[in-house]
């Protein structure tokens, strides 16, 4: 554990701490939103620390809240939180090999965490953006969901102060390195296509899995920019 | 929502999370695979995007949302610092919804 704190530079602690501010602000008005909807102020927080994961938590509540049974919210909730599975493989390896290590580690796997893990130029840094990006977040978001279930109405329409975009700026900041490979970066247009023309048909949370069908463009992709990379250098 | 709903949401999502790091443990992929599975993860992360910046439920989110992730997403490709991208998507979508655009 000691090396990762030594891997880690201020740049990296400011980026984290700016998402880890946003989550803190969005926690209070996922806590203020549950209680407002009839929820002791002890039911956001035990959900919070158990699940961790904004999006499955919000759409829960809200299934609930316009009527559907607790039964549908589980559901609903378990198909949004589905994508971590391809997480998972694509970013275990920052986890270590210890048990303790994955086990704790696997409950921070969340959008912010594997972006930030995949962001890094080598795995010592990974590791250490997983890291610290998972603790402060998990413990932002979940000061912020006691404070908003405390305080309840008092806590303003996140919507105002433009947090719901903060949230896919900072996903495309940390992938856009990504896209400068031209396999991926088809794939990950084909896929946005595909999960923004079946939101309007299923469910939430299966347009995002579908984009997995991006990755036909991606097969073969990489030999053939290789070659072209090849090309270019000759 | 009951105590009991929130369990098995929450000992479903730890499944899931906890089955890539296992289930890559116990396969040796070969290295186009592993490279296939980061693609993966960032054209998930892609599909995040978009969605979350262009729908809200199953319909359009309205112009103001799209546009802070817009300006976000430029000064991200100017390499402007990550925490003015991220200040700059949500003061603009802010401004925006502030003067009447949804």
């Amino acid at each position: 554990m000691r090396s990762i704190w030594r891997t880690l530079d201020p740049p990296l602690l400011r980026d984290v701490a700016a998402v880890a501010a946003g989550a803190a602000v969005n926690g209070a008005s996922f806590g203020a939103i549950a209680v407002a909807s009839g929820l002791a102020w002890w039911m956001p927080t035990a959900m919070s620390v158990l699940v961790f994961a904004g999006g499955a938590q919000f759409m829960a509540v809200g299934v609930v809240a316009a009527g559907g049974s607790p039964a549908a919210a589980v559901i609903a909730g378990l198909v949004l939180n589905s994508r971590h599975l391809p997480f998972g493989l694509a970013v275990g390896d920052v986890l270590g090999r210890s048990w303790l290590g994955r086990l704790v580690g696997s409950h921070l796997l969340i959008d912010e965490t594997v972006a930030f893990a995949l962001a890094q130029r080598d795995p010592a840094r990974a590791r250490a953006a997983y890291w610290a990006c998972g603790v402060s977040l998990f413990v932002a978001w979940n000061v912020g969901v006691i404070g908003g279930a405390l305080a309840g109405r008092a806590v303003g329409d996140p919507g105002a102060f433009g947090l719901d975009a903060a949230f896919p700026a900072a996903l495309l900041a940390l992938v856009l390195p990504a896209l400068r490979d031209a396999a991926t970066r088809r794939a990950a247009l084909l896929g946005a296509a595909v999960a923004l023309a079946t939101t309007p048909l299923l469910p939430a949370g299966v347009p995002v899995l579908l984009s997995l069908f991006g990755l036909v463009a991606a097969v073969g992709g990489p030999a053939a920019a290789s070659t072209r990379a090849n090309q270019e250098v000759s | 929502m009951t105590l009991a709903a929130v369990l098995v949401l929450a000992v479903g999502t730890y499944a899931f999370r906890l089955a890539g790091p296992l289930l890559r443990d116990r396969v040796r992929l070969p290295d186009r695979v592993r490279d296939l599975m980061t693609t993966a993860a960032t054209v998930l992360l892609v599909a995040l995007v978009a969605t979350s910046s262009l729908t809200d439920g199953r319909g359009f989110a309205g112009w103001a949302l799209p546009a802070g992730v817009t300006v976000g997403g430029l000064a991200a490709w100017r390499r402007w610092p990550f925490v003015v991208v991220v200040v700059l998507a949500a003061a603009t979508t802010a401004g925006l919804r502030s003067i009447g655009v949804r």
